[in-house]
């Protein structure tokens, strides 16, 4: 499923958070977001996962502007991974990843056992189906990143919005998930923080700042010294990774001057 | 176009196992068990409720053995025959002691639902029924019926039209003065809420020190500590109604009260419209509190705990909680009614002062002794 976000924009009090974003995730492509805090990111995500009404502009699936679907039509399309990790009450694990099925049930029916397949599988494959009965407050960060993520993938998305994914994970769970989402041929728009990781994962990086779409290109065209300079304040050196061949960032604490 | 589904076997392992078959975990908590629990209580609390249900309608100053109970139950339901010996029995049984019952066994049970809702309403654990000032409302309502003699032609409902007005009135005024852009926030009700309670209370104290009968002093005395006193046939039929149908239409919102607590960003992402449930629900239990506290006073303690309790013991899913929260808030009001009619006979205690002698204690052990979790606290 194809996702378009065509001239958005948020503004809040009379504040640009997002302008005139405009940004294609073909079928089955992944696109990061990237650039520094209070960039806009987020707030793009948000309003493809709904949370946010744009002030202007349309988010698009396959064509069809969002927000003439249903809040409970759309959620059956698109799932999301939000900064959001805490509940209230004290679910199991498993209560919680069921609950990825709410868009596609009728009332408080209960699950068949297709869906419980579903849901055993994506505890599985986020590796916390160990942790099924236990209480979710009382996990690790990373460990309830993870059954967030087994709760996404139980909604049966075709496209994925994901706001720092790898939010709390340890390095084995990051490139976990990244391979997950790479395999699943879902269509994919994330926010990531570190850099080295979208140029691996991503098939293009939409780069923000204050709002707006800086530049868009593939991990190769958009990470170099000067953007990163320019966009994020700091000095980077690209190197090829020795087998991938995706550029990696390599960053030193202080400025450089050289040897002295 | 593809869609994330299932995998089939072998599709999984492509991460390396980093360290192999999962360490049994170091748990801290306990594996739940909730459903099990559930179940269980479901299957207890049932029986258990007709058992107290007939028991309470023997016990008191006059006792009656419960099988006549059923008797004289029976025989003005189906209409058998009492011989003119027993009709003052009857009288008592049938007439005075069963609406008593029955209303308690209602009211525990709608404060029991309501309470579980509107905690998962306003993402709050101090919530209660009566935190967004319905019962103050209605209290005002009440009083001004007994001061200024509104609504004299209803008769002996007057009073109970009044405080559902009242309700009714501060129902509109917390609602009017918390929505804004986006519906009603959780923490904007919930504040809204106690400081418009705090000004109808300023408005009785008022009417109270002004009024010149006594008898402004106990109709908010009554209104406030709550109390069965007051049942009769007439009265129960519209709260029995309001509560039940309120029950089933929170038990069908299960899910989405469930989703409603993970917070407004992911409900969106699931799909539920959080300003429209909100909204929804704020009248739905207003309505339930309403038709309660018009008949019966503002009961408080059991719609703030039985949801935590029940919580503690089934887990919190909210189809479990308001499956079990009604049964027992509703087992728990006619122990606690029968108490407060039995131990001090022919006076009686206010509800309030055997709810918080059983109650608090069950609390505080039960909270102890699981690690109860609600906010992540």
């Amino acid at each position: 499923m194809e996702l378009g976000l065509d001239r958005l924009t948020v503004t809040v009090q009379g504040r640009d958070l997002v302008r005139e974003l405009s940004l294609d995730v073909p079928s089955g492509g992944i696109v990061g977001l990237v650039g520094p805090n209070g960039s806009g990111k987020s707030t793009a995500l948000r309003c493809v996962y709904r949370a946010l009404r744009p002030s202007g502009g349309t988010v698009r699936l396959d064509g069809t502007d969002l927000s003439t679907l249903g809040l409970r039509t759309g959620a059956r399309s698109v799932a999301a991974l939000t900064q959001e990790s805490t509940t209230d009450l004290d679910f199991t694990v498993e209560e919680i990843v069921a609950l990825g099925r709410t868009p596609h049930q009728k009332g408080d029916r209960a699950l068949g056992p297709r869906e419980r397949d579903l849901c055993r599988n994506a505890m599985e494959r986020m590796d916390v189906a160990h942790l099924a009965d236990r209480g979710v407050l009382s996990l690790s960060g990373g460990e309830r990143q993870r059954v967030l993520m087994a709760r996404c993938l139980v909604q049966e998305p075709r496209v994925l919005v994901l706001d720092e994914p790898t939010n709390h994970l340890d390095v084995r769970h990051q490139i976990g998930l990244l391979s997950l989402i790479r395999e699943a041929g879902v269509t994919v728009l994330l926010v990531l923080h570190d850099l080295n990781l979208a140029a691996a994962a991503c098939d293009r990086i939409g780069v923000l700042h204050e709002g707006s779409l800086v530049t868009v290109g593939t991990p190769g065209e958009i990470l170099e010294p000067g953007l990163v300079r320019e966009v994020f304040g700091v000095e980077a050196t690209v190197v090829p990774h020795p087998h991938t061949g995706d550029p990696q960032l390599l960053y030193s604490l202080a400025p450089s001057k050289g040897p002295t | 176009m593809s869609r994330i589904t299932a995998p089939s076997e072998g599709a999984q392992d492509t991460r390396a196992p980093a360290h192999g078959p999962h360490p049994a975990a170091p748990d801290t908590a306990p594996a739940r068990h909730g459903a099990w629990v559930g179940r269980i209580a479901v299957l207890v609390l049932v029986p258990l409720l007709l058992l107290s249900v007939v028991l309470a309608i023997g016990l008191g100053t006059a006792t009656v053995h419960p099988a006549d109970t059923l008797r004289h139950l029976w025989a003005a339901v189906a209409g058998g025959t009492i011989g003119a010996d027993e009709a003052t029995e009857h009288q008592i049984v049938w007439n005075l002691r069963t609406p008593r019952v029955l209303l308690a066994g209602t009211v525990g049970a709608g404060l029991g639902a309501v309470g579980t809702a509107i905690q998962a309403m306003v993402r709050n654990p101090l919530a209660d029924p009566f935190v967004l000032g319905v019962s103050s409302g209605a209290s005002v309502g009440a009083v001004m019926v007994g001061v200024l003699g509104a609504f004299s032609v209803l008769g002996v409902y007057a009073v109970s039209a009044g405080a559902f007005l009242g309700a009714l009135g501060a129902t509109l005024l917390v609602y009017a003065a918390s929505a804004g852009r986006g519906g009603v926030t959780p923490l904007r009700l919930v504040l809204t809420g106690v400081a418009l309670s705090f000004a109808f209370q300023a408005v009785m104290g008022v009417v109270v020190y002004f009024a010149p009968s006594g008898e402004a002093t106990s109709t908010v005395l009554f209104w406030s500590m709550g109390g069965f006193g007051a049942a009769t046939w007439g009265s129960l039929p519209l709260v029995v109604i309001v509560v039940l149908t309120g029950v089933l239409v929170l038990r069908a919102l299960s899910r989405p009260l469930d989703v409603l607590t993970m917070g407004d960003e992911t409900a969106a992402s699931l799909g539920v419209d959080t300003a429209r449930l909100r909204r929804g629900l704020f009248f739905l239990t207003a309505a339930m509190t309403g038709a309660m506290v018009a008949v019966s006073g503002a009961i408080g303690f059991v719609g703030l705990v039985v949801p935590h309790v029940v919580r503690i013991l089934v887990g919190a899913a909210h189809q479990r909680v308001l499956l079990v929260a009604p049964l027992a808030g509703a087992v728990f009001m006619v122990w606690v009614d029968l108490a407060s009619r039995a131990v001090v006979a022919p006076r009686e205690l206010p509800l309030g002062f055997i709810t918080a002698l059983v109650g608090v204690p069950v609390f505080v052990l039960l909270l102890h002794r699981r690690g109860y979790l609600f906010g992540g606290r």
